[in-house]
């Protein structure tokens, strides 16, 4: 019996499919961001002649990795990627302060269950947080699916990464999601698929932390059936007992501890006790992997009536303006202001160093971000570790790496 | 002959072209030449001639979609790479640009700075010293599109996708 990615490619190249074939399928819906829309829309006229894309209601566009604009340059380029939405008659752009493509698209409703979803993203594999097949490309890929309406892959395997039990205090979705990283490695799911079971107590954006943290170990999709959601799709995929997997890996959640992926891969991950007093200089918490409204409130829950600690900056951008809408309509947004955070524009930020929050050489950040490799948020001589919202809300209390079960429920802060 | 550009395992498109240095940033895209390799190996662009390889440990290009990293790779002239396993988007934003990809574990076999003869057809590369190596010969349909130049030159030739039956 099928995999979740076997069911959604057989939808979508109109034949029963398996792992192995090599399909052309048709795509539901394609994601172009800023950062590589000037090159697709260069090909997409210049390379392969075509003067539309093939169906505009099935493009979204979203201006999100360097919003506001840092520069004549990206300004001009933002300029000439919304005329280009207009022309080709685009009801979908999602432009500066909307927040990031992948919560956006889902917020929006516009990625399903059992869809096939192409973004100009890497961390497109978020998709899989409902239920779909989603995967990144390239430009040339892109500006391809955008005159066609098709694209080519592989069906891939699929690795298993089943979770059972339940969150202790203080440890999560990022937690897990590490953890995976640590025991598949950054390679360990190339060509493959990720599905993740045993997790459907989860919300919708907290699957996407999972989902976008498959491309670190290397998947082309990581899908979290959409058990308990209430959302309708063109295919609703489920797990199949009998479905065939390349491997399945065991994560007990009630024994995980709070996971840290240190300098500079993401699968080099430890145990947060095992690594010694790390000071940070900065705490930043966004990206589609954790700056969603429920990691703004585990942070929140963690800073309420307290200060960060002297010389530690904390900032704060929320994935979507809809988290942010939330934080500020529930006190969420207030506490993590009164506690000394700052509030970023929705978007990309500081995760691929070209604004909002770039380090300094010799700089250590605690970031909840996904990419932790030299050079990534900015100065190759920084330091990253990239770790849940809970840990970087303790570490900005205390000013190093702290185990949230260690400044929670009053215990007193001793900082650096 | 070519000059082998030995890397380690795990090079990631952040060390190929930083997200600072993308064409996005840049107000003339061409400068994107000068910037592979910018900090992880600041004497690679500046060395580096037409037909070179790079020979890098496993999972090379993992990260990001950017294609702008294996057009740099492009733009200089790199004639092959060749790794005992690539991260998947990297794979077929190279195979896209027509850049040969060859699967292969050359880390021990090749030094940084042999100079070799690479004959892309038969797969055959013959060191200075006139050992021969035998590089596993790709799938068709990879082939295919590199001899088309690239998949664009190759969709507008056949009006089809690589392994579709046409």
């Amino acid at each position: 019996m099928p995999t979740m990615s076997e069911q959604i490619l057989s939808r979508v190249a109109g034949r029963p499919v398996r792992a192995g074939d090599v399909v052309t399928a048709n795509v539901d819906l394609v994601m172009v961001h800023d950062s590589l829309a000037p090159s697709i829309i260069r090909i997409l006229h210049q390379e392969l002649g075509a003067e539309r894309v093939w169906d505009p209601q099935r493009v979204a566009v979203v201006i999100d990795h360097v919003a506001p604009a840092a520069s004549v340059q990206t300004a001009e380029k933002q300029q000439e990627v919304r005329r280009w939405v207009r022309a080709q008659g685009i009801p979908n752009l999602f432009d500066v302060g909307r927040g990031i493509s992948h919560p956006v698209l889902v917020e929006e409703g516009l990625a399903q269950p059992g869809m096939l979803i192409l973004g100009s993203d890497s961390h497109s594999t978020a998709y899989g947080c409902v239920g779909a097949f989603g995967t990144g490309m390239g430009s040339t890929d892109i500006a391809l699916a955008l005159a066609t309406g098709k694209t080519w892959l592989r069906v891939p395997e699929t690795i298993v990464v089943r979770a059972r039990g339940t969150f202790g205090f203080g440890v999560g979705p990022k937690d897990l999601a590490l953890r995976a990283a640590r025991l598949l490695r950054a390679d360990g799911a190339t060509y493959a698929a990720i599905e993740w079971h045993g997790v459907e107590q989860l919300s919708v954006m907290e699957r996407m932390t999972l989902a976008t943290l498959s491309i670190e170990m290397g998947a082309k999709a990581g899908i979290v059936p959409p058990t308990g959601l209430d959302l309708s799709g063109p295919l609703v995929p489920t797990v199949d007992a009998d479905a065939q997997y390349q491997e399945v890996v065991e994560i007990d959640l009630s024994q995980l501890e709070p996971q840290v992926s240190a300098p500079h891969y993401v699968d080099n991950v430890v145990d947060l006790s095992d690594l010694g007093r790390v000071a940070v200089d900065v705490v930043y918490l966004g990206t589609c992997t954790n700056g969603h409204y429920e990691d703004m409130a585990v942070a929140a829950q963690i800073l309420a009536g307290r200060r960060l600690a002297p010389g530690v900056r904390m900032i704060v951008v929320p994935a979507s303006a809809q988290a942010l809408q939330r934080a500020a309509a529930d006190g969420t947004l207030a506490t993590l202001l009164a506690a000394g955070a700052t509030i970023g524009t929705p978007g990309c930020g500081a995760c691929i160093g070209r604004h909002m929050g770039v380090l300094a050489p010799g700089e250590v950040c605690l970031f909840t971000g996904n990419r932790n490799f030299r050079g990534r948020m900015g100065s190759p001589e920084a330091q990253i570790y990239l770790a849940s919202p809970a840990v970087a809300a303790a570490t900005a209390l205390t000013g190093y790496l702290t185990d949230p079960r260690a400044v929670m429920d009053g215990q007193p802060v001793e900082s650096r | 002959m070519a000059r082998v550009w030995l890397f380690g395992p795990d090079i990631n498109t952040d060390q190929i072209v930083p997200g600072r240095y993308a064409p996005y940033m840049l107000k003339d895209e061409s400068e994107l030449r000068r910037y592979p390799f910018i900090e992880h190996r600041p004497d690679f662009a500046p060395n580096v001639r037409p037909g070179d390889i790079i020979v890098a440990g496993k999972n090379f290009g993992c990260g990001s979609s950017r294609e702008y990293a294996p057009l740099a790779l492009r733009m200089v002239g790199i004639g092959a790479i060749i790794a005992p396993l690539f991260a998947r988007i990297f794979f077929r934003n190279a195979l896209n640009l027509g850049i040969p990809c060859f699967t292969a574990d050359l880390t021990h076999e090749l030094a940084d700075g042999d100079e070799v003869e690479l004959d892309l057809e038969s797969g055959r590369i013959t060191t200075s010293t006139g050992r021969v190596i035998h590089l596993p010969p790709p799938p068709l349909f990879l082939r295919e599109v590199w001899a088309a130049g690239g998949i664009v030159p190759f969709y507008r030739q056949y009006g089809r996708f690589p392994g579709e039956v046409a």
